[in-house]
């Protein structure tokens, strides 16, 4: 529609004739399908797809015509091809800018799947290759006591170093846990400069290296004080080297529990350990579990410590005050330093039984925690739900059977009302 | 009345088992102290008898013959930096990849799965990395090796004393045990952590500034670029340092893969090479009292070291603008 000033001036001066005239819409069509924001289209994948033909293709090619070789090369080169090809694709009808992102995205999805891949064959080699040790039950029921090396893997096992970690771990966590979590209380529940600097003291020493501890206990334990390697200076090392890691994560829980729930028990008229008791650790149970385990989990794993102090042996030996004991990363250790095969394979098998207990440890720890400080699982709030109800029936009874002892004896309660928590009796 | 008032004195009388309460977990603070002090002082004191004999020669020598007067972390240092920096190099980009695609690009249904899995894979014995990198790595990794050797041999670090090129007979075994291959090894111990870190980081950042990034028209990448990117970087440092820390303190799959030398061996390509874990590791049980104070005063040097790295790493994690959103 075009308006002159004519056609102004018309309407100004009032003449019937021009009124403002309606535009004529012609309707267009509307697409009325929701436009797709995500996902792939066509292009994408075909691009993609074609780059990577190409790549392997250019890499087959130079591989035929330059004297190159070897699998890891071969993955190399048609790599940087892929990469490359799929650039020169996209940037056939996409602007620069969305090139430099179809790059990027490819990039990290390849770096994040090389990682994972690389870790998960690490783990599944380890298994392949101990598979045939781990396959005869005797394995796990003798020590390698009556086992040489050129024994097949039908005689022998590693019992007495499933029986040293267990002993080893066990000492270590009765020291550690009690000490850690006390201290980790301490660093919050009394604060001031003190409680900073042992603060600051365990953070520094988690950089610790774990030989440091094991050389440390060689030296002062066995060396200086004559003791015999055994579990119990294994046990002594792993615990300095887990004590500094339990108390910097259970400190870390403990600063997330909430100060209105400590307050609301400070004004209830609970003590500082009554507070602590039921209601700073229960309501941090589950990261302080989680905290224990993932320790516990580094603890089992470390070689060094343990590779100074318990010494070597091949039979089993349950009494960690006196003689060698050996754990399973340094079994594993000591067994492929041996150039037997048999031996290796069950190297690799105790490695494997090492993993596998880390990872019945993580998944206790994943499914006791993982939750933060007050986050409760399912049944947990299903308990406290029915404690409340409990707490809630008891009042009634208490406060009808007041008003029935009032109503008996009509005298007016001077005293102040009593609180009684059914928990702290 | 003047005005003035005095302020009321509050008291706190505690009961009997507050008190008993409060002197435990002071007295388990104190006995952590204690220990943590005693392992910090033995070591320096035991250290001091070797340091004090070999002076500042203790820096600059390369071999390890304490009863002979004659040793020092020269090579030592060398290598445990060079296979930690190795390790380092690899483990970054990796574990910035990782985490990247974790925070970022993942699908949310396997996110947490994700995460659990990286956490798992920190938790992996090193035993069990070093028998991956002794038996599988080193054999395949040679080829690798020489094909740097051969074409980017100008660099100084690559170049390989005894292996010619046009030699197809040349023997491969001047490749193995390299610092090359511990560093590898040690970076997939390491990148788990420095993901984990990095992963933590990067999902904090704020969300307004990731969709102001989109408004603007930037692409996934030009927001990661301009929000993802500065906002993580001090998480990303950090996480570095971390991974540097584990790195240096790294003994048992060092020491499965190297051939120890006490030569400063700058070629990382070339067999043999050391680090003061795997030192200890080696001479601890030969050792004569000197010999186990040189050997404590390697390791007071080893614990200094991851000691700083870590204290840098921990000031930059909460220096960084991570955690603090903008409104």
């Amino acid at each position: 529609m075009t308006a002159s000033i004519d056609d102004l001036d018309k309407l100004a001066s009032g003449d019937p004739t021009r009124r403002t005239t309606l535009p004529q819409r012609t309707p267009t069509p509307v697409d009325l399908k929701a436009r797709r924001i995500g996902g792939f289209r066509r292009s994408d994948v075909l691009s993609l797809a074609g780059a990577a033909v190409g790549g392997v293709g250019v890499a087959a090619l130079l591989f035929t015509l330059l004297p190159f070789s070897g699998w890891m090369g071969f993955l190399v080169v048609s790599y940087v091809a892929f990469v490359g090809l799929y650039a020169v694709l996209v940037s056939l009808d996409e602007d620069f800018s969305a090139v430099k992102d179809r790059i990027a995205a490819v990039v990290i999805h390849s770096l994040a799947f090389a990682l994972l891949l690389a870790l998960i064959f690490v783990v599944t080699f380890t298994v392949i290759k101990g598979w045939e040790a781990l396959t005869n039950l005797n394995f796990f029921t003798q020590d390698m006591q009556n086992a040489g090396p050129l024994d097949p893997l039908t005689s022998g096992g590693i019992l007495h170093a499933v029986a040293g970690t267990l002993i080893m771990i066990t000492i270590a966590l009765a020291i550690v846990i009690p000490l850690g979590v006390a201290c980790a209380v301490y660093m919050n529940e009394i604060p001031g400069p003190f409680a900073r600097f042992v603060r600051t003291i365990s953070e520094a020493m988690t950089a610790l290296p774990s030989i440091v501890a094991g050389l440390f206990i060689y030296a002062s334990l066995i060396l200086i004080l004559g003791f015999d390697k055994s579990g119990l200076a294994a046990a002594l090392a792993i615990s300095v080297m887990m004590l500094p890691i339990i108390i910097r994560a259970s400190d870390v829980v403990l600063r997330l529990v909430p100060g209105n729930l400590k307050e609301a028990s400070y004004a209830l008229g609970a003590g500082q350990w009554r507070t602590v008791w039921f209601v700073t650790l229960p309501t941090a149970r589950s990261g302080l579990m989680t905290a224990i385990i993932l320790g516990t989990a580094r603890g089992i794993g470390e070689t060094s410590p343990v590779l100074l102090t318990a010494g070597f042996t091949a039979a089993l030996n349950l009494n960690p005050a006196s003689g060698p004991m050996v754990s399973l990363p340094l079994a594993t250790f000591e067994f492929v330093k041996s150039p037997e095969p048999t031996m290796i394979a069950r190297g690799f098998g105790t490695a494997a039984v090492l993993m596998f207990v880390v990872l019945i440890l993580f998944i206790i720890a994943r499914i006791i925690g993982g939750r933060g400080a007050g986050n409760l699982s399912r049944n947990q709030q299903r308990r406290s739900v029915k404690r409340s109800r409990e707490d809630s029936q008891r009042f009634t009874r208490r406060e009808s059977a007041r008003v029935a002892s009032e109503g008996s004896n009509p005298k007016p309660s001077s005293g102040t009302p009593s609180l009684d928590f059914g928990d702290t009796s | 009345m003047d005005g003035v008032v005095e302020p009321r004195q509050l008291t706190t009388t505690r009961s009997m088992t507050d008190r008993i309460f409060r002197g435990g977990i002071s007295a388990s603070g104190v006995a952590v102290l204690v220990i943590m002090a005693l392992v910090g002082v033995f070591l320096t004191i035991r250290a001091l008898q070797a340091l004090s004999q070999a002076g500042l020669s203790f820096i600059t020598t390369q071999a390890w013959e304490p009863d002979g007067g004659n040793f020092g972390i020269a090579a030592v240092l060398t290598g445990t930096f060079l296979i930690a920096i190795t390790a380092i190099f690899f483990a970054v980009p990796l574990s910035t990849g990782v985490a990247l695609y974790i925070s970022e690009y993942s699908p949310r249904r396997i996110r947490q799965t994700l995460i659990s899995l990286v956490d798992l894979m920190a938790a992996v014995p090193s035993v069990v990395f070093g028998l991956w990198g002794f038996f599988f790595l080193q054999g395949q990794i040679i080829g690798l090796a020489r094909w740097l050797s051969t074409y980017l041999g100008w660099i100084p670090f690559f170049s390989v004393d005894g292996s010619d090129p046009d030699d197809p007979l040349s023997t491969a075994t001047v490749f193995t045990s390299s610092t090359f291959i511990a560093g590898i090894v040690v970076a997939l111990m390491v990148a788990p952590i420095t993901t984990s870190v990095m992963r933590e980081v990067f999902s904090q950042a704020p969300v307004g500034e990731r969709e102001g990034a989109y408004a603007l028209g930037a692409t996934k990448w030009g927001m990661i670029r301009s929000v993802v990117l500065p906002f993580g970087k001090g998480g990303m440092i950090g996480g570095t340092m971390l991974g540097l820390g584990r790195a240096l303190g790294e003994t048992i799959a060092v020491f499965m893969i190297i051939s120890p030398v006490f030569l400063i061996q700058p070629n990382i390509l070339q067999n043999g090479t050391n680090s003061i874990s795997a030192l200890i590791a080696l001479r601890y049980g030969e050792a004569t009292p000197f010999g186990t104070s040189a050997l404590m005063a390697a390791g007071l040097a080893l614990f200094l070291i991851t000691l700083v790295v870590n204290f840098i790493a921990s000031s930059i994690v909460a220096r960084s603008r991570s955690g603090a959103s903008t409104d």
